[in-house]
């Protein structure tokens, strides 16, 4: 497994929208939305329910195509049409529901869709080598036997499961949609230190959360979507979480510069 | 917990305690039908003279085909989380387009067969395509194909309702054993390839540095296996015809290598390609695996595809078993008892849950009753009422070992 191993803080976003919008029908969901992302960085993407989040990450996965503005993607103009060509471009996403299958093993999952095959037999154990070597690398050392059914897991190793299938295929950038949603606290613990070390690795990170105090252990920096707009992205350092909640709530907070790019 | 206690060697204690917790977990899988199997095959020897000899245990083998060949089909749909109530008379379609073939129109019996499987196939396209891309229950399709195909059957077969089947190499199939020397060639090359795949696949991870089956566990495994597989050659070999002197029956049912290799070719397909992968994925999850990009309706529509086909293969044993197709061939109880069949093998209704030889284990299970009941001379009625309680008994455990399993 290999990381795009970009130096933290270079200059060039991995990924930029510029003044995306969508609508459905009379709907405007999306009103010139920019955002930038960078490798080896956690942005953090929160936002009051309907203020978007859903309807932007689904823009960056292809699996809704944006009325108008441009996409960024390592300095180069591309268009995403669908999900096969944001997975080409190394983009994927956990989603908040999982999906995962639960009567297969780790294993199985983490290939689904993309098994390794010798001619027309599946090479279950170079994947089950290659499952092995992407978990390890993320240090999770929580899962007793990666051969073992999902269902037996508990929530936050299912989200390792999901985050790591996520990593496995040289991906570039990770979309997280509330994947501490429905865990406890020790596992939110475990999963945000997996979320961590993705950025660590050089990969580039969107979170998508409600929680702020996840939000502000983990990012790097937080883009607050409002009525659709971009209220703001700033780094985590130059905010306080009561900002962050007027951004959320109010779209503008005074001391945050919303013109600025960070 | 870490991982590192995947390297300490585990021993055969270990091994055991994996499965007791995975038994109390709700993974039983066939556990349920060979303990069946063995309480049956005792309660019916202790009470019947004729169940325990050889000749009561070959024709208990030629009853059960048919129907575990359904069963093996219907594994498939089943594994999807469907149902195909129409496999039943799709068998019997099938076989009546093959003896049409070969007794009204002279075809010889290798052109026919794979032509009235290409039927089955697009019976099986057709209520697959029903149900995947116009989104209909498979209860509704199937249970509309199982009276089209019974009108079919009944028009094919016509004014007279019963053709003769006389083609000698379609009526070797349930009526002809191989020779008792071909009969040990036979369990020798399968023994051997059984040995020599199993080392292989421990050898192979072994040499990778992954966690191998423990070989001490195989070895009693499959001596288990081939001690008992042997046993049953050897009784199949000696002679049970009740006239030696006019006719010698000796040796395995033909039938048993056509289903030996149905068996292995469908578990190869099952659990070794990416196909099979793919339906206990879509069985498991569909949206998981729809939005892993796997092609959900096609994988749907091949399910029914191979469930129909093998349905009629199912349907040249009804003919040669029968030596001739009638307008009841595979309705009645067929459907009912594959259906039986491959969840009391521990194949779940539910879907995701299942394998291969489920189908011959239940099938197995069905025939007993029906064979040992016959035998003991119970009524036709009380035979289905017992299969039945036995089904539900089968699907009640399957329920309750996925509540289990959920609730973990």
């Amino acid at each position: 497994m290999k990381f795009s191993m970009k130096e933290q803080g270079v200059s060039t976003p991995l990924l930029s929208l510029r003044g995306v919008n969508k609508s459905f029908g009379p709907v405007h969901v999306l009103k010139n939305v920019d955002l930038d992302v960078y490798s080896g960085q956690v942005t953090a993407l929160v936002g009051d329910n309907g203020a978007g989040k859903s309807t932007l990450i689904k823009c960056v996965a292809g699996i809704y195509s944006p009325d108008s503005g441009d996409f960024l993607f390592e300095g180069n103009n591309v268009d995403i049409n669908g999900p096969r060509e944001a997975t080409a471009l190394g983009i994927e996403v956990v989603y908040q529901d999982l999906a995962l299958c639960d009567n297969l093993d780790i294993v199985h999952n983490m290939f689904l869709g993309r098994e390794v095959k010798k001619g027309y037999v599946l090479n279950e154990s170079h994947m089950e080598s290659l499952a092995r070597k992407t978990l390890d690398g993320l240090s999770v050392r929580t899962v007793k036997s990666i051969r073992q059914t999902v269902s037996s897991l508990s929530g936050g190793q299912r989200q390792t499961v999901a985050i790591a299938r996520a990593v496995l295929w040289n991906s570039k950038l990770v979309i997280l949609d509330e994947p501490t949603a429905a865990l406890g606290v020790a596992q939110t613990e475990q999963v945000l230190h997996l979320v961590r070390r993705l950025a660590d690795n050089g990969l580039a990170v969107i979170l998508i959360s409600h929680n702020l105090v996840d939000v502000f252990e983990v990012a790097d920096n937080i883009a607050a979507l409002y009525l659709g707009t971009m209220a703001a992205q700033v780094n985590k350092s130059e905010v306080s979480t009561n900002q962050v909640i007027e951004l959320i709530t109010t779209g503008k907070s005074a001391g945050v510069d919303q013109g600025a790019k960070i | 917990m870490s991982t590192d206690t995947l390297e300490a060697g585990p021993s055969l204690k270990d091994a055991m305690g994996d499965y007791w917790s995975r038994i109390k977990s709700g993974d039983i899988g066939s556990l349920p039908a060979v303990l069946g199997l063995i309480v049956l095959c005792g309660v019916f020897g202790s009470m019947s003279s004729v169940f325990l000899t050889n000749n009561n245990f070959a024709n208990l083998i030629t009853q059960a085909a048919a129907v575990t060949v359904i069963a093996m089909g219907l594994v498939f749909v089943l594994l999807l989380g469907e149902i195909d109530l129409s496999a039943g008379y799709a068998s019997g379609v099938c076989g009546a387009i093959l003896v049409i073939l070969i007794t009204k129109h002279g075809w010889a019996w290798f052109l026919a067969l794979p032509v009235s499987i290409i039927v089955g196939c697009i019976l099986g396209f057709s209520i697959g395509t029903l149900v995947a891309r116009l989104g209909i229950p498979s209860f509704v399709v199937t249970l509309a194909a199982f009276l089209g195909f019974q009108g079919l059957l009944l028009l094919l077969a016509g004014e007279g309702g019963t053709i003769q089947i006389t083609d000698p190499a379609i009526l070797a199939v349930e009526n002809n054993n191989l020779s008792p020397a071909i009969s040990w060639a036979f369990y020798l090359v399968v023994s051997i390839l059984y040995v020599l795949s199993g080392l292989n696949r421990i050898n192979s991870r072994r040499k990778i540095g992954l966690k191998a089956e423990l070989l001490k566990l195989w070895v009693l495994k499959t001596v288990g296996l081939l001690g008992i597989t042997g046993i049953a050659v050897f009784a199949l070999n000696r002679e049970r015809s009740n006239n030696p002197q006019l006719v010698s029956l000796r040796g395995i049912p033909v039938v048993v290598p056509v289903i030996l290799g149905l068996l292995v070719i469908g578990t190869f397909v099952l659990g070794r390609t990416a196909f099979g992968r793919h339906i206990y994925a879509v069985g498991g999850n569909a949206e998981a695996a729809r939005r892993a990009g796997i092609n959900v309706k096609q994988v749907r529509i091949a399910a029914f595809v191979i469930c129909s086909a093998l349905s009629a293969i199912a349907g040249m044993l009804f003919a040669s078993r029968q030596n001739s197709i009638s307008p009841t061939t595979g309705g009645s109880s067929t459907l009912l008892y594959a259906v039986g069949a491959a969840v009391i093998g521990g194949t779940s209704l539910f879907g995701g849950k299942g394998k291969m030889r489920d189908a011959i284990l239940g099938g197995l299970v069905v025939a007993v009753i029906d064979n040992g009941m016959g035998l003991l001379g119970y009524a036709a009625g009380i035979k289905y009422i017992v299969t039945g309680v036995v089904l539900l008994v089968s699907a009640g455990v399957d329920a309750i070992s996925r509540r289990g399993a959920s609730s973990n």
